[in-house]
C-alpha cells in the first residue's frame, strides 16, 4: 500500500537502530503518548530491537486504558436498556466495568454494535426510529472531530433518537501531569502524530519549555516510531530539549483549523478522570451547551454510579511508567488476558497485556498461556 | 488512539451539503466524509480516521521523510558498525 | 467451526465458568469459555479423562470392525449466510471435510442435520442445499443421511446446519501433535485471511468494496496427495477461527515444542492486507476455510511443497517457520522489520480497532 510498505522497509529500518545504537551511551526512559504508537512498536518487535538502555514507558494514549470506570458503568447501565441500540468502536468491548463488560450486556440481551465510524451509528439511528441509538465518544483529539461533525449531521437531519456518551480525553493536560508528578520518570516524549494532524504542535513548545524535554512528533509505521526514538535519543545524548516534527507528511504546524471550529461549536473543555490516574483538570471534552441535548449522561437517568475498582490493580502506577507490570504482585496470576483486574491487561496495546506476552518466553514449561 | 490509514480519493459526491467520497485503501474501497479537508481532490491521498478525512498526505514531504531515512543509513555505513548495535 | 471476524456468536467473555449459571455468547467462542464449558460440562458427562473425546482433537480417530476411522461434526450459524465466495452450505461441507481430511484419513460419508426458523425463504434454503451438494461432489463425498426441524418463528436464526462427517484411515497413517518435533518446518497451503475478510466485507456496519472472496475448499485432495507422495507428514490442521495464529498455538501447546515463523514469508494477499490496515487487524488472526497448515519433517520439505503447488488449491504453498525446541508451548515470530514478537492464542475474535 502506498505511504505504508516504504515506511516499513526493513533495510531502512537497520539503518535508524544502527544510528541509534550509535548515539545511546546512557539509561534513559520514554514516552510514547499514544496506544496506535504502543501497537507498533510491540507488532514490530522495536522494544526488543532498541538498546537495553533505552527504557520504555508505554503511555496513557488508549481510551481502554484511560476512560474512568464511572463512565464504562454508566455505558453499561445505557446499554442495557431495552430501547437502546449502543454503538461503540471496538477497543471498548472488553473494558471491565465493575462488574460487567459490554460483552456480557450483550449476553444479558442488549443491542451493543460494533461501528466502525460514528456516521454509522447516525444511519442506524436515521433506519430505528423507534430505538434510541447512543454513540460511546470516546478517544483524544484525533476522533473528536469526526464525532462533532457526526452530531451536526444528527441535528441537521433532526434525529431524536440520537446520542452521544461522552468521554473524551486532551494530550497536553495529561503530559502536564506527568511531568508534574513528584516521581516522574519520564525523560523524553513521542507525541501522537494524528492529534497534531488535528491540533497543530502550538500546545507542546510551551511544554518543552517548561519542562525542557524533548517532544518530538511521531507518526505510526514502524519506520516512523523508529525515527521519533532516534530524533529523541539525539536530543538527549547531546543535552538539548526541543520540539521536533518528524511526521510532517501528516502533520503542520497549524494542524487542520476547520476541524478545531467544528470541535469547538460542539464540545467545551472540561475536568477528566483518568482511570488508574486520577482527576486531570481541563483535560476532557464534553458537549457544549448548545449540543446538550445529544448528551446520552442528561438523556438516560441510570441512577447513582457506584463504582468498584478492584484494589488490586496497580494500572495508573504502571501508565505512568512508575512501575513495570511484572512489579505488580497481581501479574500473570490473578490478573492475566482472560482474567483482566484492570484495562491495560484487556488491550491490545495496554503495557501489561505486552510484557504478559512476553513472559512467557522466559517460562519454560508454559504450554497455552 | 489514532488508527489512521492513508486512501486514495477515487470519486467524490455532495450529500446534503457536505463533501463525500471513495478512497482506495490499497484495494480496499470505502466511503470517508471529506468536511475536514475541503481542499482535496481525486487522485490526492489522505489519512482517514474512522470514516473522516483529516488532512491531504504531503507526497513531497514523505519522499523527503524517506531520502532522511537513507540519509541516516548511509552515514553509519559509511561509519562502520557501531559498538552496540543489535543484531 | 464456523468463522466469521466479529460475529457475535464468537465473542468470548473474559470471566470463567464458574461465574455464568447460563449459557453466554462466549461459551461457543472457541477460546477459554468454550474450553471450560467441555471440561467441566461435556467430558464429566461423557465419560471423562481417558476417553476419545479426552483428546479434544477436531476430529476423532476410532477403531471399528478392524478400520479406522475419522469421526467428525460441527455446527454452522455463520451470518451473514451468503457473503463473496461462498454460503453457510459451502461451509458445512467442506468445514466437516476438512476437520476429517486433517488427520489423514480419506472424508466419505456427511449427514446434513438442519434447523430452520419458519419463515426461512425456500429459495435461500434451495440455494444452500445446492450449495452443500455441489461442494459435496467437488469433494468426492456423499450426503448420506439427514435430518430437518423447523422452530417457531423469531427461536432460530433462519438456518443453522449441521454436519457429521466419516473417513477412513489407511493403516501407517498417523498424524497428531505428538509427531511434531524440534526441526519439523511449519508450512502453509496458500495465501491466508481471505474468508475472514470477506464475510467482515460485507458484515452491517462495515461494508466495503473489495475484490475479495472466501478461500472455502475442500483440502481432502491435498492431504491426499501429500500422503500419496510419501511425505513425512507429522500434522495438519486447518486455520479457522482464529487463523494460524490459533492453530500454531494450539499446535505448539499440545506438542509441547516453540514455533518459530517469519512473518515476511507468511503470504498475505494485497487487499487482506489493506482490510487488515483499514480496521486495526492482525492477518494472522483471520479465519481461513480452505488453506491447511501442515507440520513436516525438514528433509521433506521441498517435497511437500512440490506435491502442494501441483494443485491449484495450494498453487501459493510455502514455508512459514519451523519448530524448535527453546520456549515450548510458546509461538514467535520474526517482524518484518527483524524484530522478535510473542504470537500469543487470540482469545477471541479480534475486533477493529480506533487506537
Amino acid at each position: 500500500m502506498k505511504y505504508l510498505d516504504e515506511f516499513g522497509d526493513p533495510d531502512l529500518a537497520r539503518g535508524l537502530l544502527d544510528d541509534i545504537a550509535r548515539t545511546v551511551t546512557q539509561p534513559w526512559s520514554i514516552m510514547e503518548v499514544c496506544g496506535g504508537q504502543t501497537h507498533t512498536i510491540i507488532r514490530n518487535g522495536i522494544d526488543q530491537l532498541l538498546p537495553e538502555e533505552v527504557t520504555l514507558i508505554h503511555g496513557p494514549g488508549c481510551p481502554v486504558c484511560v476512560t474512568p470506570l464511572e463512565t464504562i458503568d454508566r455505558a453499561l447501565a445505557i446499554a442495557s436498556r431495552p430501547e437502546v441500540i449502543f454503538c461503540s468502536f471496538g477497543d471498548m468491548l472488553r473494558v471491565p466495568g465493575s462488574r460487567d463488560d459490554l460483552f456480557r450486556v450483550k449476553a444479558g440481551g442488549g443491542d451493543v454494535r460494533i461501528v466502525y465510524s460514528p456516521l454509522d451509528a447516525v444511519n442506524l439511528a436515521r433506519d430505528n426510529p423507534d430505538k434510541q441509538v447512543v454513540f460511546f465518544a470516546i478517544g483524544f483529539e484525533t476522533t473528536a472531530p469526526a464525532n462533532a461533525m457526526t452530531v451536526q449531521v444528527a441535528r441537521r437531519q433532526g434525529l431524536v433518537n440520537f446520542s452521544l456518551l461522552v468521554s473524551h480525553v486532551l494530550v497536553p493536560p495529561a503530559v502536564r501531569a506527568l511531568m508534574e508528578a513528584p516521581e516522574r520518570r519520564v525523560q523524553g516524549f513521542l507525541a501522537a502524530g494524528h492529534v497534531c494532524t488535528v491540533m497543530g504542535l502550538d500546545d507542546y513548545g510551551p511544554l518543552v519549555e517548561r519542562y525542557r524535554v524533548p517532544i518530538v512528533v511521531t507518526g505510526f509505521e514502524p519506520l516512523d516510531v523508529l525515527e521519533g526514538f532516534r530524533r529523541v535519543l539525539v536530543q538527549l545524548e547531546e543535552g538539548r530539549a526541543e520540539l521536533e516534527n518528524a511526521y510532517p507528511r501528516a502533520v503542520s504546524a497549524e494542524g487542520n483549523p476547520e476541524a478545531r471550529r467544528v470541535v469547538a461549536e460542539v464540545f467545551e473543555v472540561c475536568d477528566r478522570q483518568w482511570r488508574g490516574i486520577g482527576p486531570i483538570p481541563g483535560s476532557g471534552w464534553r458537549l457544549s451547551a448548545a449540543y446538550a441535548d445529544f448528551d446520552a449522561e442528561r438523556r438516560f437517568d441510570v441512577g447513582g454510579i457506584v463504582t468498584e475498582e478492584s484494589t488490586r490493580c496497580r494500572s495508573g502506577e504502571v501508565l505512568q511508567g512508575l512501575i513495570t507490570p511484572p512489579q505488580c504482585e497481581a501479574f500473570g496470576t490473578e490478573c492475566t488476558p482472560r482474567t483482566p483486574l484492570g484495562a491495560p491487561m484487556v488491550s491490545s496495546e495496554g503495557a501489561c497485556a505486552a510484557y504478559h506476552r512476553f513472559r512467557r518466553l522466559d517460562e519454560p514449561a508454559v504450554a497455552g498461556g | 488512539m489514532c488508527l489512521g490509514v492513508p486512501g486514495r480519493i477515487e470519486e467524490v459526491w455532495e450529500a446534503d451539503g457536505t463533501r463525500m467520497a471513495i478512497a482506495d485503501f490499497g484495494g480496499v474501497r470505502k466511503e470517508v466524509c471529506l468536511a475536514y479537508v475541503p481542499e482535496v481532490e481525486v487522485g490526492d491521498y489522505t489519512i482517514v480516521h474512522v470514516g473522516f478525512a483529516l488532512t491531504r498526505l504531503d507526497e513531497a514531504s514523505a519522499l523527503e521523510t524517506l531520502a532522511l531515512f537513507r540519509e541516516v543509513g548511509l552515514l553509519d555505513d559509511e561509519l562502520g558498525p557501531a559498538a552496540g548495535a543489535t543484531a | 467451526m464456523t468463522t466469521s471476524p466479529l460475529e457475535p456468536e464468537n465473542w468470548s467473555c473474559p470471566l470463567p465458568l464458574r461465574d455464568h449459571p447460563t449459557i453466554v455468547m462466549g461459551h461457543g467462542g472457541g477460546g477459554r469459555l468454550s474450553a471450560e464449558l467441555v471440561e467441566h460440562l461435556f467430558l464429566p458427562a461423557f465419560g471423562g479423562a481417558g476417553t476419545v473425546l479426552a483428546q479434544l482433537g477436531d476430529a476423532a480417530v476410532v477403531q471399528a470392525g478392524g478400520a479406522r476411522l475419522a469421526f467428525s461434526t460441527d455446527s454452522f450459524v455463520v451470518r451473514p449466510r451468503f457473503f463473496p465466495g461462498g454460503n453457510l452450505g459451502d461451509l458445512a461441507v467442506n468445514g466437516t471435510v476438512n476437520d476429517v481430511a486433517m488427520t489423514g484419513a480419506t472424508p466419505l460419508f456427511l449427514s446434513a442435520g438442519f434447523v430452520l426458523e419458519e419463515g426461512l425463504p425456500i429459495d435461500e434454503l434451495g440455494l444452500i442445499a445446492g450449495s452443500m451438494g455441489a461442494a459435496a461432489r467437488r469433494a468426492g463425498v456423499e450426503v448420506v443421511t439427514g435430518d430437518t426441524k423447523v422452530v417457531d418463528s423469531g427461536h432460530g436464526d433462519g438456518a443453522y446446519v449441521t454436519t457429521a462427517g466419516v473417513g477412513l484411515l489407511a493403516p501407517g497413517v498417523e498424524l497428531g501433535p505428538h509427531r511434531v518435533r524440534p526441526g519439523d518446518v511449519v508450512l502453509v497451503s496458500g495465501p491466508v485471511g481471505l474468508h475472514g475478510i470477506a464475510v467482515l466485507s460485507v458484515r452491517e456496519g462495515f461494508e466495503f468494496g473489495a475484490d475479495v472472496c472466501s478461500d472455502t475448499a475442500p483440502l481432502n485432495g491435498l492431504v491426499a496427495a501429500l500422503l500419496a507422495a510419501g511425505v513425512d507428514v507429522h500434522m495438519l490442521r486447518d486455520p479457522t477461527r482464529g487463523g494460524v495464529a490459533a492453530t500454531l498455538n494450539e499446535i505448539s501447546a499440545t506438542s509441547r515444542t516453540g514455533v518459530e515463523i517469519d512473518e515476511r514469508a507468511v503470504p498475505v494477499p494485497d487487499v487482506v492486507a489493506a482490510a487488515c490496515g483499514l480496521l486495526g487487524l492482525d492477518p494472522l488472526e483471520v479465519a481461513n476455510e480452505g488453506r491447511l497448515v501442515a507440520f513436516v519433517a525438514r528433509d521433506d520439505a521441498d517435497r511437500a511443497l512440490e506435491v502442494l503447488r501441483a494443485d491449484p488449491l495450494g498453487a501459493g504453498a510455502t514455508m512459514i517457520g519451523q519448530v524448535v525446541d527453546t520456549h515450548p508451548g510458546v509461538v514467535v515470530a520474526r517482524t518484518g522489520i527483524g524484530g522478535t514478537r510473542v504470537i500469543d492464542l487470540p482469545l477471541s475474535e479480534q475486533l477493529p480497532r480506533i487506537c
